[in-house]
């Protein structure tokens, strides 16, 4: 069970100019703006569910991922993760969740896939027959067999994320989370991906929380929406939910969506 | 320590896939030291030596330099490539799994290709110590590995530095290369001939001297006093300022998460 | 032209973007230098009749050398131009209208140019109001100083010739690194950029005076501190000159054959 409440946090970041004059300038003075990232961001989540993260670039999707992860130390606000402060007991948070970053591997690029998963079983220090277990039943589901002795960097792209799917999965994770997981894969691929991760839910009640610019991803995969923008929750409920807002009924899911981001000026 | 074993089995499989490159970066490594060698060679070849110091003790004291360099950029490799481990989420990785940060940052890169540094820095050691006119005692060998040991551990805690510096900012860091690059370039020869300023610094703020010109002075027998040979063990405690700084550059990063 | 003054122009701002990186590469330089000074000093102190050059004249040298590193240093590739080469890339360039060698040239030629212009300044400032010996001793007059800048200029360009040279050779070759690392290393070397050539012993001096590596830096560094003067100012200009005009045809030469044998082959 995840219990977020009131979670804000602050960043500075460094404005620049272009051009020779302005570079000149800036040698003598900084000018710094202040982006608040989360703001007092409120939600629950209970074990088994499927949650869908939305919201333009640069609302705060990524620092939410990133406090719940226990990469980030937000400014004030809670978040108990099974009893565990993420930024506070890292080691043994991590060990119970699985993060996958859609445009960063995790996997050695130069040697074949099992070493890498080798690798992620002795940081895990997962048991053997644990270990045993894990591997056959993703290798099956994921249809791994033919690519599992392959070098990474002569794997597809689709091939190579249903291995990092895999690699997040060994240590079998109670929170699984998916930042982007069908970024620029094909047809086959997206399916293979959302099939997979309805399977896992249904078969290990996994809590899956999924960022995703794809609104079919979450058509397919969540029963349940949050949309931020400029750091605060703007909406929380189902799909449904989600298209009541829409005056045209037809309208897309993508239509739908724009035109919220637009209705919130996000 | 099997996973370490692991870390590394990974990066000398993925060292096969590209032999050329491998064994051709090695060479340039190599060559690059050999050019500061043909320095040292011609330069004695004029003069005799320099405060007190022979051609084949300076080629002692640049091998062991050179050594415990490359060692430290072998096996601590993830702190000297830190700026791009933090741009490209390597990092975040690092964080979101259960195992000593530090000995993440280590097992992530494990930089083989210094294997042409090393070689250089034995083949100038066999040369030398014919030549070097030490008598060897087991305490003149203990002073060897101290030496050896200390210094890659006096350039490991610089490599931190630089680390935990990269998550404040990038910018700038190049002057690190002053400490790195350029100990290893000047450790050439004993610090003392730089001037008292220089020993100074490199006693009291960055520890080279430690490992570099005091236990040298007992080694080559220009000092009887056998505790210079443990000088270097002392230098070791620069790793607590090094350490410090580290805890409190990741403490930074999480709060800022950039 | 207009192409290339823009491209110096943004390599200029890019440089002022990162003047912390600058300040910094000046602060490494600067102290390079200073240790490259105290340990040319400890040998003058150990032994001052073996020392080949004045010792006002080696720090000038050493100054030079670190203030305008970005001008002279032969490991300073652009790794566009190798990776162009590498993946074949360097067919697109085919296609444009301008003469290949001549637009490497220009683009090695601002590429260093700019980032010296950087970083010279404080250099030579810092380095100026140091005290003696230790400090840039100024030129004794307008014409040493005029006969500096024209070997400069030369040796600039040899530098970037040997430059297209080695990008040359890279079109045969598979791997482009071994060329690369073994010509730098020698490069360095033999341009007296590890310890200045005076410093080699007489026998191998008197050949490494005349290969091109030292129409580099070599020759301007030393007619600077006056280590060259007289009738032999004359002879290191004109062998500068020689060698730039040598290393220009054999560039063009290489890399004109190796586009041909790239057109057949490329089809």
């Amino acid at each position: 069970m995840i219990k977020v409440e009131k979670l804000s946090k602050t960043y500075q970041v460094l404005r620049r100019n272009a051009g020779l004059k302005e570079a000149f300038q800036s040698l003598f003075q900084k000018e710094y703006e202040e982006i608040r990232a989360l703001d007092e961001v409120t939600f629950d989540i209970l074990d088994g569910e499927m949650v869908g993260y939305i919201g333009p670039n640069g609302a705060g999707k990524s620092s939410t991922i990133k406090v719940l992860s226990g990469i980030l130390t937000p400014d004030s606000g809670t978040c108990v993760i099974d009893g565990r402060i993420p930024w506070k007991n890292r080691k043994s948070h991590v060990r119970e969740i699985g993060v996958v970053f859609g445009q960063r591997s995790q996997l050695w690029w130069d040697v074949p896939v099992i070493d890498s998963f080798e690798l992620i079983r002795d940081i895990y220090m997962i048991p053997k027959e644990k270990y045993e277990s894990n591997l056959e039943e993703l290798t099956v589901s994921l249809s791994l067999e033919q690519i599992i002795k392959t070098p990474v960097r002569q794997l597809s792209l689709g091939q190579r994320m249903r291995c990092e799917i895999a690699a997040s999965l060994l240590h079998s994770p109670k929170i699984l989370f998916l930042d982007e997981p069908t970024i620029g894969l094909d047809a086959v691929s997206k399916l293979a991906v959302r099939e997979f991760i309805i399977q896992l839910n249904q078969k290990h009640n996994t809590t899956v929380i999924l960022t995703t610019h794809d609104m079919q991803d979450i058509e397919a995969l969540t029963s349940r929406i949050l949309l931020i923008g400029k750091g605060k929750i703007l909406l929380d409920g189902s799909l449904t939910n989600l298209k009541e807002h829409s005056r045209n009924q037809s309208a897309s899911l993508d239509e739908i969506v724009a035109q919220l981001y637009r209705q919130y000026e996000i | 320590m099997k996973l370490y074993l692991k870390y590394l089995s990974i990066h000398i499989k993925s060292i096969l896939q590209y032999k050329t490159s491998f064994l051709l970066t090695s060479i340039g490594q190599f060559l690059v030291s050999f050019n500061v060698f043909l320095g040292i060679l011609f330069m004695f070849q004029r003069f005799s030596n320099v405060e007190g110091f022979t051609y084949s003790e300076c080629l002692m004291c640049y091998s062991i330099v050179l050594l415990s360099f490359s060692f430290a950029e072998c096996f601590f490799r993830g702190f000297d490539m830190f700026a791009g481990m933090i741009g490209n989420g390597e990092f975040d990785r690092i964080l979101v799994r259960p195992r000593g940060l530090i000995f993440q940052v280590i097992g992530s890169k494990i930089e083989l290709t210094r294997v042409g540094r090393v070689l250089q820095a034995i083949v100038m050691f066999c040369y030398a110590i014919p030549r070097s006119g030490i008598i060897w005692s087991a305490s003149k060998v203990i002073t060897l590995v101290n030496m050896v040991f200390g210094g890659t551990v006096v350039f490991a805690g610089l490599f931190v530095i630089y680390a935990s510096l990269c998550f404040f900012t990038i910018e700038g860091l190049e002057f690190m290369n002053i400490f790195t690059d350029g100990a290893r370039e000047y450790g050439k020869y004993p610090v003392n001939i730089y001037g008292k300023n220089v020993l100074k610094f490199c006693t009291y703020l960055v520890p080279f001297a430690l490992f570099q010109y005091y236990p040298f002075l007992y080694l080559t027998g220009k000092s009887n006093q056998i505790f210079l040979a443990f000088y270097p063990i002392l230098g070791g405690l620069f790793l607590i300022p090094c350490y410090l700084l580290w805890q409190s550059g990741v403490r930074h990063y999480k709060s800022t998460g950039s | 032209m207009i192409k290339y003054i823009s491209f110096f122009r943004m390599r200029f701002i890019n440089g002022f973007q990162y003047k912390i990186a600058a300040l910094a590469g000046i602060v490494t330089q600067f102290v390079w230098g200073a240790m490259e000074i105290l340990l040319f000093q400890a040998f003058y102190r150990t032994n001052e009749n073996a020392f080949p050059m004045e010792f006002s004249a080696l720090t000038s040298y050493i100054w030079m050398q670190q203030a305008f590193l970005a001008l002279f240093m032969t490991w300073f590739w652009e790794k566009e131009l190798f990776d162009s080469i590498q993946t074949g890339n360097i067919a697109y360039e085919l296609c444009r209208p301008t003469d290949i060698y001549t637009m490497w040239f220009v683009r090695g030629m601002a590429n260093r140019a700019s980032k010296a212009l950087l970083r010279c300044v404080p250099i030579l400032l810092m380095a100026y109001l140091l005290p003696k010996p230790y400090g840039l001793v100024l030129p004794s007059d307008l014409v040493l100083l005029a006969w500096f800048l024209f070997s400069m200029l030369l040796g600039f360009l040899v530098v970037v010739a040997f430059g297209m040279i080695i990008y040359g050779i890279t079109f045969y070759t598979v791997n482009p690194m071994g060329v690369r690392m073994v010509s730098q290393s020698l490069a360095e070397f033999l341009a007296g950029a590890v310890i200045p050539l005076p410093f080699l012993p007489d026998s191998i001096k008197k050949v490494v005076e005349l290969l091109p590596f030292a129409a580099m830096q070599n020759a301007p560094f030393r007619i600077y501190s006056g280590d060259i003067s007289g009738k032999y100012l004359y002879q290191t200009i004109l062998l500068q000159i020689i060698w730039l005009v040598i290393m220009v045809v054999l560039g063009k030469i290489i890399m004109h054959s190796a586009l041909k044998k790239l057109c057949i082959q490329g089809g």
